[in-house]
């Protein structure tokens, strides 16, 4: 089977990023924003999979990593639902647009 | 050498005693306040007691000199080689002699106290503060640096501060402790001055060191200290006489006394104990300790003589006018005070010479179990008729026989009758006088009938001079409790025995013994003249017949500036009213608003204009942040990859 080259990895990898970044800024429901995260998390994911692969093949530090950023991502998507959930209480709603008590 | 160290805890039991009391006192100990004060108390003089004979019978002397031994030396901060401020112990004559005095006196008021204060509502506290007070003593007696007395002395200051305005509801008591406070600070700014240039030109803070490099003539430190001059005296006459200004301040010296009568609005026990017999004696204290250095220079010494000299004179005529009893006791005591100093002033170092520094110590140490006397009576007469005033007193003799003999055993030491205290101590004083400056000797002597005779005012005026009162709530609590007559009696007999101790065997300028005698012939002169001030007190005020009124009115101008002490607190208010608050008070307050402050606000005023203009970018809308967040990784990241590669 013939290999994938790193080139193509990377460009998924890249476009997994920006459309992450892409719901991140335009969309307004906090769920959808924290799943935008968890597409940058994972496009990361790749990259590190990725390089570790293809340059150092001996060595197990990226793939590592990845399962550490999987742990952490499972920690901090608990953490911001938990937020999610009380800005819901006290909003009714868990639009961005609603909280803005931080302006000025 | 034996061991000294026990003494440590003479100072330290006091300390203790406050910070119990200081903290649970209020709340869980206010019932057995006084007797946990007392007790402690109580340990340290017998402490100080076995300290003294441990040290004038036992081992203090060496080949016939009392040595002056460091019990215990702690350098605490040393900010230069050889430069140290230490933490220690010095045992000499005067030393132990002044442990004696502070803690036996201390007790007694603290015993006069129990009954005295009984149903305050700040016992505790009040316990608290005399402990504090006699800590802080304790410490300035048995410090060894002279930088350690300044600590202790400020804390006798704070110490003396807290117990005048104990009333601190009464505006007279808190107005009179600030005076206290400024008055002996402003004094006590002069001590530092004058230890900083002893300390510079001495290279030591050291009391021993620097009493041994002034008075060796050819040491470089005191080359270099009397060939400095500055305004045409030389550094050590302005070091000398700056120490004495602190001195001065806390010994209430004229012009510096102002604070000591107005300090008579704290607690009666309280004046007995500060303003009367330890505190007040600090500055006469200090003098002696340094006595070697201020021996080698003559105009100091002269400035604390005359100094000394006019305060006794100028208080006698004052305290000869007022009508505040305690006020008349704060006067006279500055007049005994003033007596002391000069005693030092007229003395020379060493052997037969030292015969005024011995005086003075002796005097110093008569007085306080007299005048303590005299204001635990006080005490006892306000505690009666709970009044200042003469004119509300009278007949007393009958309701309360024991502090009427014991305030007329007061009375007789303080005017120098024999075979009372004060008489042998006061001739010291004049003989000393008589060989060294006629000058000084006659204003002693007119000093010493001007006190026989206000002594004598005061004395007929309170137990005599009217009937009984009529009304007889008085006799429903009659002297007071046994713990206020206990003290009396105590002071009472020591003022009369004290006298009979061969003082100068113990306490000289140099430690050697000397001898001394009362020669008859001598004592005849003012002897005669306090009983004669004696006969005229009592054809005045025995009986109310109105010859004091027309003796007064025969005064006239002198009389009425006396009772008005001399307009010296209306020169002061007008000093600092008048000149200084316009002229130097208003221009630095104006300053320190606008320049000062000035630079500080505009500081503010810059931050509140930066952060309104920015403030814009905080929209509240967390995706406009991530936005910014992004936007820092890009140019980031176009900084590290193109422009610092």
């Amino acid at each position: 089977m013939q290999e994938i080259p790193l080139s193509q990895i990377l460009f998924v990898s890249t476009a997994l990023f920006f459309i992450g970044m892409y719901g991140l800024f335009t969309r307004r429901n906090l769920i959808t924003m924290l799943m935008s995260i968890e597409l940058m998390l994972n496009s990361v994911n790749i990259n590190f999979v990725a390089f570790n692969k293809y340059l150092f093949p001996d060595h197990l530090d990226g793939l590592f990593f990845t399962l550490f950023i999987i742990t952490i991502a499972a920690a901090e998507a608990a953490v911001a639902i938990a937020i999610i959930i009380n800005l819901y209480r006290s909003h009714n709603s868990i639009d961005v647009e609603n909280a803005t008590e931080m302006k000025n | 050498m034996s061991n000294y160290l026990y003494i440590l805890w003479i100072p330290l039991l006091p300390l203790a005693t406050f910070v119990i009391l200081g903290i649970f006192g209020r709340k869980y100990l206010s019932s057995i306040a006084g007797l946990l004060g007392t007790a402690s108390l109580l340990t340290s003089t017998i402490l100080s007691f076995v300290a003294a004979k441990q040290y004038f019978f036992v081992d203090g002397k060496v080949n016939g000199v009392y040595q002056k031994i460091v019990a215990l030396k702690y350098t605490w901060l040393e900010f230069a080689p050889n430069m140290s401020i230490d933490l220690g112990i010095i045992i000499d004559p005067i030393s132990v002699m002044m442990l004696v005095v502070v803690t036996s006196v201390s007790l007694m008021v603290h015993v006069f106290s129990l009954g005295y204060m009984k149903g305050e509502e700040r016992f505790a506290t009040y316990y608290a503060f005399l402990s504090l007070f006699t800590f802080s003593m304790l410490g300035l007696i048995l410090s060894s640096n002279i930088f350690q007395v300044y600590m202790f002395w400020e804390l006798v200051g704070v110490s003396s501060f807290l117990l005048i305005s104990y009333y601190f509801n009464k505006p007279a008591a808190v107005a009179a402790s600030k005076k206290a406070f400024i008055v002996t600070r402003f004094a006590d700014l002069g001590f530092l001055i004058g230890i900083l240039i002893l300390g510079y030109y001495g290279g030591t803070l050291d009391i021993g060191l620097l009493i041994e490099r002034f008075t060796s003539v050819h040491s470089t430190q005191f080359l270099s200290i009397t060939s400095a001059s500055f305004l045409g005296a030389s550094m050590l006459t302005w070091g000398l006489t700056l120490v004495f200004m602190g001195g001065a301040g806390k010994s209430a010296m004229f012009p510096l006394h102002i604070w000591l009568p107005d300090a008579m609005e704290g607690p009666t026990p309280v004046s007995a104990l500060i303003h009367a017999a330890t505190m007040v004696v600090a500055g006469v204290y200090l003098v002696a300790r340094m006595f070697p250095v201020f021996t080698m220079d003559e105009s100091a010494l002269n400035i604390v003589t005359y100094v000394g000299a006019a305060s006794a004179l100028f208080a006698a005529i004052i305290a000869c006018t007022q009508t505040d009893i305690k006020r008349v006791l704060a006067y006279s005591t500055m007049s005994q005070i003033g007596y002391m100093m000069f005693a030092l002033g007229i003395s020379k170092n060493g052997g037969e010479n030292g015969l005024g520094y011995m005086a003075s110590m002796f005097h110093l140490f008569t007085h306080a179990f007299f005048k303590s006397l005299l204001f635990l009576g006080a005490g006892s007469v306000i505690h009666m008729v709970h009044s200042n005033e003469m004119k509300d007193m009278g007949g007393l003799r009958k309701l309360m026989p024991i502090t009427h003999i014991a305030f007329l055993i007061a009375c007789l030491a303080i005017a120098g009758i024999p075979p009372f205290a004060g008489f042998f101590s006061k001739e010291e004083i004049l003989t000393a006088a008589f060989h060294e400056n006629k000058i000084i000797y006659g204003i002693a002597l007119f000093t010493a009938a001007l006190t026989s005779f206000y002594m004598f005012r005061l004395y007929f005026n309170i137990f005599w001079s009217k009937d009984a009162p009529a009304d007889n709530h008085h006799e429903s609590h009659g002297e007071g409790p046994w713990v206020m007559k206990l003290p009396l009696l105590i002071l009472a007999a020591c003022a009369v025995g004290v006298g009979f101790i061969p003082f100068s065997q113990f306490i000289t300028s140099d430690g050697a013994p000397i001898e001394t005698h009362i020669d008859v012939v001598f004592s005849i002169v003012p002897v005669a003249l306090s009983v004669l001030a004696i006969l005229l007190a009592a054809s005045f005020y025995k009986n109310q017949n109105g010859k004091s009124d027309k003796v007064a009115a025969a005064f006239g101008g002198l009389y009425t500036a006396a009772h008005k002490k001399f307009y010296i607190d209306e020169v002061y208010l007008f000093i600092t009213k008048k000149i200084i608050f316009p002229f130097i008070g208003q221009p630095i307050a104006w300053a320190d608003k606008n320049i000062v402050d000035g630079f500080m606000q505009w500081l503010a005023k810059i931050t509140l204009k930066v952060s309104v203009l920015i403030k814009g970018l905080q929209s509240g809308k967390v995706q406009n942040y991530a936005m910014y967040f992004f936007g820092g990784i890009v140019v980031l990241s176009i900084l590290f990859i193109y422009i610092w590669k």
